[in-house]
């Protein structure tokens, strides 16, 4: 396997949206790459025949009826009760878009 | 006064008025109060809640008497819930900072059936931020100490649910296993912890760490405890579709044999690196079993030494995708907020499911996972159940391996073949090391055998007299 590099680090932390500092990107591409070389041993093992798992129950399309049940639905007020940013019942969150600057 | 360790004292002294339900809480309350500080168990005490239940627990007895037992085969037993089971109303952090200030709206499947049995909510407990550690030393609200020895881990992640029942804060705790977090945690705090099989307990209400191996279990002082916990905890709830009893699939529990049971000893987990102690702790207890008529048969895991790689491909990728949906947005704060091992997994996870490395890691590792509950498959076919340790070592000390998170994931070499596989194991502990420090074995079934690893555990607990102890 091919050693991590810092723009590996970089990359993954940008895909989920983590901010780190360059005195951790340090510490996590040292501790990264060890764990990744490490799980690098499972080339290994002869997995031409076998299937993968992703489960273990033996279960396969769970079905349940399709209808609502009172006690599971929540209040608008419970479900904002989670955060302090609301507005007329509405979660409030940062502006995606902005204004043109280049007009 | 001093407190009941079993559910049977508890709720025989109730029935014979030796004590109140409220005496007992205030006792374990006041425990708490004077020696949590140097344990660090518990995130949140529900003193109000607990009070207001005891005392309707004393109500109920005073009116129905010996019959109200037999309608809540939980009553007036205390239990503390690792901070990932949902409270409602009550604060549920995962043991990080994210969720510092998260108040539920609703409760667990498991919290809801327990309080309905009768039990009393005395805390939540501290555990590794998100499950994710060994040791509970990745707790966004400081460690937990082992109450035998405070110098050393409790082991975790579920470390605080293993500490209140070592050290007598609380009669029951819950907790979640997805790569050994309650047998190991149980295994060095010297209590009984079961990891049920996968799909047998609802998630519903748990915060998830990786979907496809965690499992909702619990601590107790002996395996009878452990054995009415998961009575009234298994079984379907309509909100988790892994666990259901469906016509044409055989999910019924596996019969206990009355007779010629047989026990693995698998090799591949008694190997370079196994503690002396731990080795002889495990050997011993297989002895036990011997004289009580039970046959040890040898058998191989060939695939056991790839256990590690697996999980630390599929639980980190699980993680990474779980952990996506904390956003700050509805409820807790960004994602600033994460702790360094919580980071480091989700970046594992990214990797290892990015564009170009997801074949050779994780699609790898899922055929590799196919292998391992292949090889279980096959010795199932010779023995009822497995032997084995818990954790190659005894506790360790605090610090000892927090800079080295591989060494760490090392720690977990016996346990999480377990839950790649989704089988049930029970961790029992056997006696203390040389620096008086607990020591176990675990014992594992195949899927939906509990009850032959209970019946097991009984057989082990009565043969040696066992006495359950609790640390001070």
């Amino acid at each position: 396997m091919s050693k991590l590099t810092k723009k590996d680090v970089e990359h993954v932390a940008s895909l989920a949206k983590l901010s780190i500092s360059d005195k951790e990107l340090e510490k996590y591409l040292k501790q990264l790459d060890e764990v990744v070389n490490y799980i690098g041993e499972l080339n290994e093992v002869d997995t031409k025949n076998t299937e993968p798992t992703s489960q273990t129950t033996g279960l396969e399309n769970v079905f349940r009826s399709d209808e609502l049940k009172s006690q599971q639905g929540s209040t608008q007020e419970e479900v904002l009760s989670g955060t302090e940013k609301s507005y007329n019942g509405y979660f409030k969150v940062e502006a995606i878009l902005t204004e043109r600057t280049d007009k | 006064m001093s407190l009941p360790l079993t559910i049977n004292e508890t709720q025989e002294g109730l029935k014979g008025k030796k004590f109140r339900a409220s005496e007992i809480v205030r006792e374990y309350l006041e425990r708490i109060k004077k020696y949590d500080k140097g344990i660090n168990s518990f995130l949140t005490l529900t003193e109000e809640v607990a009070f207001e239940k005891a005392s309707r627990t004393d109500e109920t007895i005073g009116s129905q008497g010996e019959a109200a037992f037999s309608r809540y085969p939980l009553l007036g037993v205390t239990v503390a819930f690792k901070d990932l089971f949902l409270t409602k109303g009550v604060r549920t952090t995962a043991g990080s900072k994210v969720l510092e200030s998260y108040v539920p709206t609703y409760s667990a499947t498991v919290v809801e059936r327990l309080e309905k049995a009768g039990c009393i909510l005395i805390g939540k407990t501290n555990c590794d931020a998100w499950a994710h550690g060994a040791s509970g030393e990745n707790s966004d609200f400081g460690p937990t100490k082992n109450p035998w020895k405070p110098e050393f881990v409790p082991g975790g992640s579920s470390s605080g649910s293993a500490a209140a029942i070592a050290a007598n804060f609380s009669l029951i705790a819950c907790g979640t296993d997805t790569g050994g977090s309650i047998r190991q945690p149980a295994n060095f705090c010297g209590v009984v912890g079961l990891k049920p099989t996968y799909g047998a307990v609802s998630r519903y209400g748990i915060i998830a760490m990786a979907s496809s191996l965690d499992s909702v279990g619990h601590f107790a002082r002996t395996v009878e405890d452990v054995r009415r916990v998961f009575e009234i905890s298994k079984g379907e709830d309509g909100y988790d579709s892994t666990v259901k009893s469906e016509k044409g699939i055989t999910r019924s529990a596996v019969k206990v044999k009355s007779s010629g049971l047989k026990l693995g000893i698998p090799k591949e987990y008694f190997i370079e690196g196994l503690d002396k102690e731990v080795e002889n702790a495990v050997l011993a207890a297989a002895e036990v079993f011997k004289k009580q008529g039970v046959k040890l048969v040898n058998i191989s895991l060939p695939h056991t030494k790839y256990a590690i790689s697996v999980y630390y491909i599929v639980q980190p990728a699980e993680v990474s995708s779980n952990l996506g949906r904390y956003d700050g947005i509805r409820y807790g704060n960004d994602r600033n907020s994460f702790g360094a091992e919580a980071k480091r997994r989700i970046m594992l996870g990214t990797y290892v499911l990015s564009s170009g490395y997801y074949d050779a890691y994780y699609l790898k590792a899922m055929k590799v996972r196919s292998k391992m509950i292949q090889d279980f498959e096959e010795a199932f076919e010779k023995v009822d159940a497995i032997l084995a340790p818990v954790s190659p070592t005894p506790p360790f000390k605090l610090g000892e391996k927090a800079d080295n998170p591989l060494q760490m994931y090392l720690a977990d070499i016996f346990t999480v073949a377990g839950n790649l596989a989704g089988i049930p194991g029970l961790a029992i502990p056997s006696g203390f090391s040389k620096k008086a420090l607990p020591l176990g074995f675990q014992l594992l079934g195949p899927r939906f055998s509990e009850d032959t690893l209970f019946h097991l555990g009984e057989i082990y607990q009565k043969a040696v007299n066992y006495v359950p102890k609790v640390a001070f």
